[in-house]
């Protein structure tokens, strides 16, 4: 029984991705916004669904992963479930972003290699530029823009999301715990 | 002062409301900076306020406005970046710098009901130490020329009628039902306009060569994939003042009579992609894009693509593999995109503030834009000031302003890098990127256009001006840049994409301390091999930083090479760990604190650090008390 869902997960994954494909008629031209909506949606570009997308594109397997490893937005590996992006512009740089980084890949045991930390719940990058130099250097987590941070401050926001998350965690166990001891007639 | 007989100052910001009700108007700016600094929760606070005060918000400017009626909107990048979250309260002419959502009942008790100020939020000089009351008095916008940037700080970006009422969409009305192509080319090409994104190609002439050809289909492309590091320019007048690019599409399309247009957008910039799909969907409500383009029968469409994260399709060749959906690689030229571009058709692709430009000519009149600036650059140009200055923001200034005005007074001089002004202390400006150099003290004087720039080995790029100050390594400046243009190489040319991987290994011997007497001129060899031997311009560009550096900094280069060391401290690989006999007390602090035990010493007598042992981790150094520590 346990393939049961596994199997009903991925013939929801290519429904998805088939009405990616549909909104882009299937044309080799909209490859990129078409993995872009792909990651959107997984928050990565799984292999088997670069293999099908080429496959209903018409066009080689190669170009897709030509195509998706050219471009920095597209990831092939699972990102975590933090994304905590640091600007490495010009400005950034000369007003001391890296010490930020190497703060950041000390406290969650990441690296210039291994961007996602171990638990899945952190990955850690540097980007080019995110045009937000008056306020370098700058930390975008989540999409929620931080300036003028400092190692202490990146810590310490960190901490914060630790914080929320183990609450949420605990929360979540109880309310399945409830559901689990409420929910055993239904079964 | 060189001679710039043609340099015109233009009035400063704030001239352009006449045509509009007096009413009394506040604007937030909702701008990346002063978003991140909580812009949002102070437009909430604005909301609640006004409504318990007796006031009327109103949602529209109309012409029968009363005195209770108040306009609360949100603007793009007022450019004060560093003093966000902005206020601006219209026509009082008040700017409210670092308002925070518990200011908000004080502006609207004390300014908006009873018409005072509140001083403590207004903008203080720190070199004058003079309280500016608002931008003509504020050293920052008065000494600017806000030509492209001014309504950026004024519109509501989600507004397509505040922009109409400003004059909007005017210009493109005139293109179309009262000029011909050749016409509209022939103003742009008097205007004397360069392109903004870098390269400096006179537009007019770009224009001219994509009209010429004889095909059914043309294509309009603005560059909004603004990748140099350091800059946002384009960014700004994307999320502050979309209706004037597309504006600019539209007078671009009918000059080379295209009718297709697409707006490249850098996937960084979020913000930027969601206002303009907006403003293209509210364009096309009103009937300016579409089937019936301002009645005269022709078509317009206009799309919005995502970039992919890569620096290199900021070039026009490379731009247009991207949007055919393949991997974004330069194609040599000829032919041109003018001729043959996307789909093999002829395309024209200009930066986000050349269009903006653009309007402003039809609008004003090519005479009025060739009386700004200098002979060969005319008009304005926008920069990113950022690092180490006091304002850091977007300034926009006409060509032939000196490197002195920007830094020194329209920035605020230079700062430590806790960002404190501090006398002299100024090193360099990095401009242009990494495809642009460094100009140094001895530049200060230099009237900023294409051709003095390019002379003294910089360029104008896409207008990214970071300062420095003394305590910045230009060898590690070079290697930063050299490390960017290296990873983003396409990979095509093997020059550029091997020759930038050695130059980058050579930085880096120099930073460590391999480098011996060769490998300056080495450098320099390869440098001039890969500008050489490169097809697009991220390789023709990609050594300026090293040979710039290489070319003024030389001495620190040769510190580095000779005499190991780095004046700056910032190599660390150099740095010899050492206690200052003179400050040591011999306390001991630093023993306990050395995770190593690189450090001996007897108790009350000066200490010292084995080099062997010693891993430079700095704790010692951030244990003493006494700062007897250096090198680590």
């Amino acid at each position: 029984m346990a393939s049961a869902p596994v199997a009903i997960d991925s013939a929801m994954k290519f429904e998805k991705v088939c009405d990616i494909l549909a909104r882009h008629q299937y044309r080799p031209s909209g490859l990129i916004p078409i993995l872009q909506a792909v990651q959107h949606e997984y928050q990565y570009l799984p292999e088997e669904i670069l293999t099908y997308v080429a496959t209903a594109l018409d066009v080689p397997p190669a170009r897709v992963y030509g195509v998706a490893t050219f471009y920095a937005h597209f990831a092939l590996e699972p990102k975590g479930k933090h994304v905590i992006r640091i600007c490495d512009g010009t400005a950034c740089h000369v007003k001391q972003s890296l010490p930020v980084l190497n703060a950041l890949h000390q406290k969650l045991g990441t690296s210039e290699k291994q961007k996602t930390s171990p638990d899945m719940m952190f990955t850690v990058e540097t980007v080019a530029c995110l045009g937000a130099c008056g306020l370098a250097p700058v930390v975008v987590i989540d999409e929620q823009v931080y300036g003028q941070i400092t190692p202490e401050r990146a810590i310490a926001l960190v901490n914060e999301i630790k914080l929320q998350e183990s609450t949420q965690s605990h929360v979540s166990e109880m309310t399945a715990a409830q559901a689990v001891n409420g929910g055993s007639n239904a079964c | 002062m060189p001679a710039n007989e043609n340099l015109v100052v233009l009035p400063a910001v704030g001239n352009k409301t006449n045509q509009l009700p007096q009413v009394r108007r506040v604007i937030l700016c909702a701008g990346t900076g002063c978003m991140a600094n909580g812009a949002m929760k102070v437009f909430e606070r604005f909301q609640q306020e006004i409504a318990g005060s007796g006031l009327n918000v109103i949602l529209e400017l109309r012409p029968e406005a009363g005195d209770r009626d108040v306009r609360l909107s949100k603007s793009g990048c007022q450019g004060f970046c560093q003093m966000g979250p902005l206020v601006s309260v219209v026509p009082d002419g008040i700017l409210y710098t670092r308002v925070k959502a518990t200011d908000v009942a004080d502006i609207v008790a004390q300014t908006l009901l009873g018409g005072e100020v509140v001083e403590r939020l207004l903008y203080k000089d720190p070199s004058t130490r003079k309280t500016c009351r608002g931008v003509e008095d504020n050293p920052f916008y008065a000494r600017q020329s806000r030509f492209v940037l001014n309504e950026c700080g004024l519109l509501d970006p989600e507004d397509i009628h505040e922009y109409m009422l400003h004059g909007g969409y005017g210009a493109a009305k005139k293109a179309f039902v009262s000029m011909l192509p050749e016409e509209i080319c022939k103003t742009i090409s008097e205007s004397g306009l360069r392109g903004r994104g870098g390269g400096g190609f006179p537009t007019g002439r770009k224009w001219d060569a994509a009209r010429v050809q004889n095909s059914a289909k043309k294509y309009v492309i603005c560059n909004g994939d603004e990748g140099d590091p350091g800059a946002f320019m384009n960014r700004s007048v994307m999320e502050g003042n979309p209706h004037s690019v597309i504006e600019g599409l539209l007078i671009a399309a009918r000059a080379i009579g295209a009718n297709e247009t697409l707006v490249y957008v850098r996937a960084e910039y979020p913000l930027a992609v969601e206002r303009m799909k907006r403003a293209v969907a509210d364009a096309e409500r009103e009937g300016i894009l579409g089937d019936d383009v301002f009645g005269t029968g022709l078509s317009l469409k206009c799309s919005v693509m995502e970039g992919a994260g890569a620096f290199v399709c900021g070039e026009e060749t490379a731009m247009i593999a991207s949007i055919e959906g393949l991997r974004g690689m330069p194609s040599p030229k000829p032919p041109f995109p003018a001729q043959s571009g996307l789909w093999g058709k002829p395309t024209i692709i200009n930066n986000v503030e050349t269009l903006a430009h653009v309007v402003r000519i039809l609008n004003v009149g090519p005479e009025v834009f060739r009386s700004i600036g200098t002979k060969d650059s005319p008009g304005t140009k926008t920069f990113a000031l950022t690092g180490h200055v006091a304002n850091t923001g977007l300034v926009e200034v006409p060509f032939g302003t000196t490197l002195r005005e920007i830094v020194q007074n329209i920035g605020g001089g230079v700062t430590d890098d806790a960002g404190k002004p501090i006398k002299g202390g100024f090193k360099a400006v990095q401009i242009g990127g990494p495809s642009g150099g460094c100009l140094t003290q001895d530049h200060l004087d230099l009237p900023l256009a294409y051709e003095s720039l390019r002379a003294v080995g910089a360029m104008v790029g896409s207008g990214g001006l970071v300062v420095m100050n003394e305590r910045t390594c230009m060898v590690n400046i070079a290697h930063f840049f050299m490390e960017f243009t290296q990873r983003e190489s396409c990979g095509k040319c093997v020059l550029c994409r091997e020759g930038t991987k050695q130059l980058l290994a050579l930085l880096g011997d120099v930073m460590e301390g391999r480098a011996t007497a060769d490998t300056l001129d080495l450098m320099e060899k390869l440098g001039r091999a890969v500008q050489v031997g490169s097809l697009c311009g991220l390789g023709k560009t990609a050594p300026n930083p090293v040979l710039s550096t290489l070319r003024y900094f030389r001495k620190e280069y040769e510190e580095h090479v000779f005499e190991k060391r780095c004046r700056t401290g910032q190599c660390k690989s150099l740095l010899k760990p050492e206690i200052i006999a003179a400050k040591c007390k011999g306390c001991g602090v630093c023993i306990k604190a050395c995770p190593t035990g690189a450090i001996t010493g007897e108790k009350k007598m000066p200490h010292s650090i084995d080099p062997e042992l010693c891993i430079k981790c700095g704790a010692c150094a951030a244990a003493c008390k006494l700062h007897a520590v250096e090198g680590v």
